[in-house]
């Protein structure tokens, strides 16, 4: 008998194993990316539309913001719009723009058609200052705190939960630290 | 209004699937007669209901209804026609849907070819696969339903994850689950007649043409995952021993090991638990790895959407399908040994040795697969199991089972004397050596794994051939039944992957390099001369496009363009560019760009020698597996007596 319940013995097994893998799949896929804690990358880029002014990373350095990656040709990003344009216009935080190897002309263009919710926009055309960043698709956001360090990083949309669960409690946090 | 009607059918098929689970059976028990048949009808109107819901799904792709979250997700206005198609299951939602309308093709398939059974033979199967399809219904309905809205409608939608805007993923993933899910009729005959204990070798004999055809659609289904993976991912290799692979291929060699078994059932009755267990445990890792994708358990470059939510649900139904029958088996099987006894040296033996190493191979992949998990669940960190440890084990385990092959189809049943088995492997083996020699002296850098799989392949492939001559010989003017060259035919095939597998793996070169237009660079005997990029745009991205001319002793052998794409979501795309030969594949993918005008590239150039033989091997094999399912012995109807009724007679008893 005891040979005969032996395939049900091992698929309990296995099946207890599959449970515990399943309750512990939820914090698997928070896999933290390496730059959470970490300084921002350095980076010296020209400001989109003044090719001539170039901002480096350290004189961003001092408020916290939010670093959005965008580029005219990305579907996603002109879902996102909105909710980064409400953000930018409620005050709670500087929105500092990434355009993602994007093309000028378009650049400015989607600006003027959906609107502009950036206190700066850097031009990364190369996107070499995306890949110091871990950026490999468009939209992805960076939360930096005042000291220039990366706290959160959003892959994909910003959404208002997003906002509301991450971006708020952290900058209203900041606002009470003397 | 349409997608609704969509949705309202899923219902109705869970309905008609909960009757067909339960009518049918009580029918089989009391000898009702009526109520049996209700299992036909039920298959029937259950096909029909989920094709309905496939094709409206399939519809609003076509005619991009943004209100549907799930088109909205899953394509957008620019996604060319043909991947509208695809993208029905290009995800979670709608891939379950193609599981579901495949498993109602079988089952409507079993509901028409099986008029030759006995009638409570027949109402358990499909009730039993009633019970596989409730479940699954269960689940698409509460957790994965494909047509819920999205309010207010999208302008436009998302995109199809460029990895399957590719022909290879239109039809990859269709024969992938008609293999998977064609499993399911093996498991529902074996729990169909260990439901009405009806253990005889009759059952085997209905069962085998279904586990052929099931086996067949999934070698094709691996075949082209494989395929795919080599030139969409852009790395060069054919298997990766991802979960995900591994997933599909641990059901692929339980089945084969079942398909052995089967053979040695109908023939002499004997290993009939053994078949029993190895039907259940097939059907069974079919649904593990369907777990193993959908729930996010494991990380893997395929897992698309996975949630944890669904793992719950998913696990549950495991439990319940592989439990129940598991249960089923230890309360019902046949008890005493039966069939005829064998010898040491019989045909018997070498088949049992066959699947030993067949379900030994299937654990050590499991293991692997499920190790890294094991581990996390103890909180001993995180690892991943990679390609030294499923290679090399692997590669030990075909040794013996490519040496002790072509012993399997020539010994006898019964008894055999090792003497003539190895009289008659004279000339195999003297191929296996020359094939072996030449090898060394053609290829210095094949080594021995190489020279190995070569003088195997040759062990292989000649015994074959003799081994059909003979049979044809033997049959003055009759030729050998479809089985039999079936079976030599996916067996041939075993030894053409067996070429192409250690070849590829021993001899092929690559080099990853920087390089300038006007660059060349000799690889294999190969001139590559890099000619520069410039800028393509498809319909839903742009592209840098390479150019590679490639010389052979100064003579101009092929033109090569690989691009680099980026899709109208930001997501980047390699797109190799090969060309395909049989004794070798050339092979160019182009990397980013490593200066800011755009002039030097990263890029990786590949001599893939005989990589062809891996896919060639793979679609004998399932060649051999249709061709066996048409055997005309299968055709035979119940009432035709068996080659040996008292035999027979034994086992009805013994089973009783």
């Amino acid at each position: 008998m005891i040979g005969r319940l032996l395939p049900v013995i091992i698929f309990l097994a296995l099946g207890i194993l599959l449970a515990v893998g399943l309750k512990i799949a939820d914090h698997k896929t928070e896999i933290p990316s390496p730059l959470i804690g970490k300084q921002m990358p350095e980076f010296t880029l020209p400001v989109l539309g003044q090719p001539e002014v170039m901002v480096a990373h350290d004189e961003l350095i001092g408020t916290p913001f939010l670093l959005n990656v965008w580029a005219s040709w990305c579907v996603t990003c002109r879902v996102e719009h909105p909710v980064i344009e409400e953000l930018a216009k409620s005050g709670l935080i500087r929105v500092v723009g990434l355009n993602y190897r994007d093309e000028e002309a378009d650049a400015q263009a989607w600006l003027a058609r959906f609107g502009n919710p950036y206190e700066l926009n850097i031009a990364d055309i190369s996107g070499r200052t995306a890949i110091d960043f871990g950026v490999y698709a468009a939209p992805e956001s960076f939360l930096v705190d005042p000291n220039g360090t990366i706290v959160f990083k959003q892959i994909g949309a910003v959404t208002p939960e997003i906002i509301k669960e991450e971006i708020v409690p952290r900058v209203m946090e900041w606002r009470r630290a003397p | 209004m349409i997608p609704e009607l969509g949705q309202v059918a899923l219902i109705g098929a869970l309905l008609i699937a909960l009757i067909m689970g339960t009518l049918p059976l009580i029918g089989a028990s009391s000898g009702n007669q009526r109520l049996m048949k209700i299992g036909q009808t039920g298959a029937i109107a259950q096909f029909l209901l989920i094709l309905t819901s496939f094709v409206i799904l399939t519809w609003a792709f076509i005619v991009q209804d943004f209100s549907v979250e799930y088109v909205a997700r899953n394509s957008n206005y620019q996604l060319p026609m043909q991947y509208r198609f695809s993208a029905v299951w290009g995800s979670h939602e709608g891939s379950l849907l193609l599981w579901e309308l495949i498993l109602c093709m079988w089952t409507f398939a079993v509901a028409l070819f099986s008029k030759n059974l006995p009638d409570d033979f027949r109402a358990r199967t499909l009730a039993v696969l009633g019970w596989v399809s409730a479940g699954f219904l269960l689940f698409v309905i509460f957790t994965s339903n494909p047509f819920g809205r999205l309010i207010p409608q999208a302008a436009d939608g998302l995109d199809l994850n460029p990895l399957l805007q590719d022909p290879g993923l239109i039809i990859h993933p269709p024969m992938l689950y008609m293999g998977y899910v064609g499993f399911s009729v093996s498991f529902a005959f074996a729990v169909a007649a260990l439901l009405g204990q009806q253990v005889t070798r009759d059952w085997v004999r209905w069962s085998r043409p279904w586990t052929h055809v099931a086996w067949a659609f999934l070698t094709l289904g691996i075949a082209l995952g494989s395929w795919w993976a080599y030139y969409e991912l852009g790395w060069g290799g054919w298997w990766f021993w991802d979960p995900v692979e591994n997933a599909s291929f641990m059901p692929w060699i339980v089945g084969t090991a079942l398909i052995h078994s089967q053979a040695v059932t109908e023939k002499r009755g004997t290993f009939r638990n053994w078949t029993l267990i190895l039907a259940i445990t097939t059907f069974s890792l079919c649904l593990l790895g369907t777990f193993l994708v959908r729930s996010g358990v494991l990380t893997s470059v395929h897992a698309f959407a996975s949630d944890p939510t669904r793992g719950v649900f998913i696990l549950t139904y495991l439990a319940v399908v592989v439990g129940g029958s598991l249960l089923l088996f230890a309360i019902r099987a046949p008890a005493m040994v039966q069939g005829s006894n064998f010898a040491g040296v019989s045909r018997e033996t070498l088949l049992l040795i066959n699947n030993l190493l067949l379900v030994v191979m299937a654990a050590m992949v499991l293991t692997g697969t499920l190790y890294p998990l094991l581990l996390d669940a103890l909180d001993a960190g995180k690892i991943s199991v990679g390609p030294p440890y499923f290679g090399t084990l692997f590669a030990l385990l075909l040794v013996p089972i490519a040496v002790l092959l072509p012993l399997g189809f020539y010994s006898r049943w019964q008894e055999d004397s090792l003497g003539r088995l190895l009289r008659e492997l004279l000339v195999p083996g003297i191929a296996a050596l020359i094939g072996g020699l030449a090898t060394a002296f053609l290829l210095p850098k094949a080594g021995s794994w190489g020279i190995a799989g070569v003088a195997g392949a040759f062990w292989i492939m000649t015994s074959c051939l003799r081994y059909y001559r003979q049979r044809v010989s033997a049959g003055r003017g009759r030729r050998p039944s479809r089985g039999e060259t079936g079976m030599i035919l996916a067996h041939f095939g075993v030894g053409l992957f067996l070429i192409g597998a250690s070849l590829t793996n021993a001899v092929s070169s690559e080099k990853h390099l920087r390089m300038v237009a006007g660059d060349s660079f000799e690889l294999a005997g190969y001139n590559f001369v890099f000619e520069g990029t410039r800028g393509v745009r498809g319909p839903n991205y742009v592209a840098d496009e390479g150019e590679f001319i490639v010389y052979k002793a100064g003579k101009r052998v092929t033109s090569l363009y690989p691009q680099k794409r980026r899709y109208a979501n930001g997501q980047v795309m390699t797109e190799a560019a090969l060309d395909p030969g049989l004794t070798r594949d050339l092979y160019v993918g182009l990397g980013e760009a490593l200066n800011d005008q755009g002039t030097a590239w990263a890029v990786r150039l590949y001599h893939k020698p005989f990589i062809r033989f891996i896919w060639i091997g793979a679609l004998l094999m399932m060649a051999g597996g249709f061709l066996a399912a048409t055997d005309r012995r299968y055709r035979r109807s119940v009432t035709a007596r068996s080659e040996n009724p008292v035999a027979d007679a034994n086992l009805a008893e013994a089973t009783a």
